[in-house]
């Protein structure tokens, strides 16, 4: 599997120097919703994701950023396998995921855990925070012994920034916060090498967004782990990430290094993104320009003909209702999915 | 200028299994025709239940206004029958709720609930209310307005439905529209385009807005005045440009620090507010921020601040607020 890592089109990179751990190429995932009905038989195909590459090296964020739909979501949950993919391959420490046997696969999720956004519905209302926390690593038979276990759940609570009180709670006893934080302490138990972080701080409250941001980049640092971050805030996601890779409706728009997406972003709908973020600060907003975008995101049941964004792009010419924009290197490390670029 | 809206010295409480939580207390504030005010805070902190009161819609028997007076156009909304109430609702003053899914009517047409508060209210003809439907959905952007009338809101896209909203609160040309975190559901290109039409028409209908939220960002962007909350209470007020320039309260100045900026380079981290925000029921004797606050003294666990002037209409309860700038300074002198 040697030849998975010599060659992706994203990787090119000279900042980053670490291998790569993950690498998703060309990654599909088709649901197929309703059938029958009124349409005349056929059941329709959401094309959630399509056709998605990208990698991620060891110890670097990825940010994955996008608006609701565009498959951000989904392409973490193929990736955790928690969705089998359509097509493509999920190379993960040098092995395709989607071709291991069911037994292998398990031991390999060992490496791979998620953060969910909404860490209420992520956590069993009927178990402490204990119980929660011991029960994978009683599962994987990572700590044996039920003294040492609980010495080892004691530790990852406080590593999460948790009182040892807290093991005896249950979630409903705990703030958003501190709930996330006990998602963050079970995910760690398993002793992850990639953490794929799904929109981890966008149901907490403003203070308490910063604190988590601020405990994942610690522990970063000091597990050398590696995030796929999830989200839809592009200041959140610029504050974390090394690369970012913007979606939309189920395709890879731009990638590129944080810096260059930010400073000098290529694609369009990029651009209408970041404007469309309000900057807390009146004397700058007084003076920003704007490119509100028109109309709503397709739905991916019927996405348009060539470039998926053309009915909202400000810039798209009449060639662009019949191309679809393969993902090409703009600008050295910056890839963007545009003709007109 | 006349103030439009004058919440004085409001208290509202509700009672729970845990004790009495005020979850408004004793606040003041105001709106002037045409502007737009914003009320900031996080989950908890009295600002839905403050417009709430103002509609007079606080779930009873729970919740309850203990105290103070809602003068609108000079009259007390507290001291109206209930059926003078419900002429004002709507009317003179509309809401925009955050999930419009759950405010609107799913077994009524969008036409049926659109025309129903011109009928009501306005006195107008079945003929002359959908007159009225089709040139107010126009005006909120929803094109083919003659076959969307007869739709219903599960057939409407999420940021569709917010402009239904927003075309029912306009439809009777209120004076004060109070819009609960009105994009908070939506996604970012939807939130500006939902942000701009509401400034938009607001200007041009001379309705003036309270905007309730806790996006720093669209209170910059949208905000005349500001006011801040926690726990009940307000912390800071005064215009955008004076709380964002010149913050004169801790939690103000953790708020802002605490965001990531787009148009600042990336710092190397952020500045969290430490702790989590306070149990309504349990609240210290003092400041509720003390607990949290990184400027604190002795004082501020002893006696609650009462909101004073810092400079004309820029308001601070704190007891540190006149040393808060040159403290926070230092304060970044040594983290960078």
């Amino acid at each position: 599997m040697s030849a998975a890592a010599a060659h992706s089109r994203t990787d090119a990179v000279p900042a980053q120097s670490g291998e790569i751990i993950l690498e998703v190429r060309n990654l599909v995932k088709h649901f197929h919703v309703g059938g029958g009905g009124l349409l005349g038989g056929h059941s329709a195909v959401a094309k959630a994701v399509d056709g998605v590459s990208l990698s991620i090296r060891r110890g670097e964020t990825l940010g994955l950023v996008g608006e609701s739909g565009c498959g951000k979501t989904t392409t973490g949950r193929c990736i955790l396998m928690l969705e089998r993919p359509t097509s493509g391959q999920v190379i993960f420490e040098g092995r395709d995921l989607t071709t291991l046997a069911p037994a292998e696969l398990r031991a390999v999720r060992r490496k791979i855990q998620v953060i969910f956004q909404d860490p209420y519905s992520s956590l069993n209302p009927r178990m402490t925070v204990e119980q929660m926390i011991a029960e994978p690593i009683a599962v994987h038979g990572i700590v044996r012994e039920r003294k040492a276990r609980n010495e080892r759940v004691q530790e990852l609570l406080s590593v999460a920034g948790l009182l040892p009180a807290m093991a005896d709670r249950y979630p409903h006893e705990l703030s958003g916060g501190q709930r996330q934080r006990v998602g963050i302490a079970r995910a760690l138990a398993m002793e992850p090498s990639l953490i794929v972080c799904d929109e981890p701080v966008s149901a907490l409250d403003v203070s308490i967004q910063a604190q988590i941001i601020t405990l994942l980049e610690d522990l970063q640092d000091r597990f050398n782990l590696t995030y796929l971050f999830v989200a839809h805030d592009l200041s959140v996601v610029r504050h974390v990430s090394d690369r970012v890779a913007v979606m939309y409706l189920g395709k890879i728009a731009e990638i590129t290094d944080r810096a260059s997406l930010y400073a000098e972003p290529l694609h369009p709908y990029t651009k209408a993104l970041l404007s469309a973020v309000p900057i807390p600060d009146p004397v700058v907003e007084a003076t920003r320009e704007r490119t509100v975008l028109r109309g709503e995101v397709p739905s991916p049941l019927n996405p348009p003909s060539g470039c998926v964004f053309h009915p909202r792009c400000p810039i798209a010419i009449e060639e662009c209702k019949r191309v679809i924009p393969s993902l090409k290197e703009v600008r050295p490390g910056h890839y963007a999915a545009c003709i007109r670029l | 200028m006349e103030n439009l809206l004058e919440v004085r010295h409001l208290s509202t409480q509700f009672a729970t299994g845990a004790g009495i939580v005020r979850a408004v207390d004793d606040v003041s504030w105001d709106v002037r025709p045409g502007e737009t005010v914003a009320l900031v805070g996080e989950s908890g902190c009295g600002k839905s239940v403050s417009a709430l009161s103002i509609m007079r819609l606080v779930a009873a028997p729970a919740g309850r206004i203990t105290g103070g007076q809602i003068l609108f156009k000079g009259r007390d909304l507290l001291t109206l029958s209930d059926p003078e109430m419900r002429d004002i609702r709507g009317k003179d003053i509309a809401m925009v709720f955050q999930e419009p899914m759950t405010s609107l009517n799913p077994v009524l047409t969008v036409g049926r609930q659109l025309t129903e508060p011109c009928e009501i209210h306005l006195g107008m003809t079945p003929d002359q209310s959908r007159t009225r439907a089709i040139e107010i959905l126009g005006l909120v952007g929803i094109s083919d307005a003659e076959r969307r009338l007869r739709q219903y809101p599960h057939q409407f896209s999420g940021g569709m439905r917010q402009r239904l909203m927003i075309a029912m609160s306009l439809s009777c040309n209120p004076a004060l529209v109070l819009a609960d975190e009105p994009t908070t559901a939506l996604d970012v290109t939807i939130q500006a385009q939902i942000l701009e039409l509401m400034k938009g028409l607001s200007q041009r209908l001379g309705a003036a807005m309270l905007i309730i939220t806790h996006n720093l960002g669209v209170v910059a962007r949208y905000a005349d005045r500001v006011n801040v909350m926690y726990a009940g209470k307000i912390v800071e007020q005064g215009t955008a440009r004076e709380i964002y320039a010149d913050p004169r309260h801790p939690y103000t100045l953790g708020l802002l620090r605490s965001v990531p900026r787009l148009d600042e380079p990336k710092r190397a981290k952020l500045a969290p507010i430490q702790g989590q925000p306070p149990d309504l029921t349990r609240l210290p004797r003092g400041c509720a921020f003390a607990p949290r606050c990184a400027y604190s003294v002795e004082r501020c666990s002893a006696e609650i601040p009462p909101l004073e002037v810092v400079n004309g209409a820029h308001r601070s309860a704190c007891w540190v607020a006149r040393d808060l700038p040159e403290r926070a300074a230092a304060d970044l002198k040594v983290t960078a």
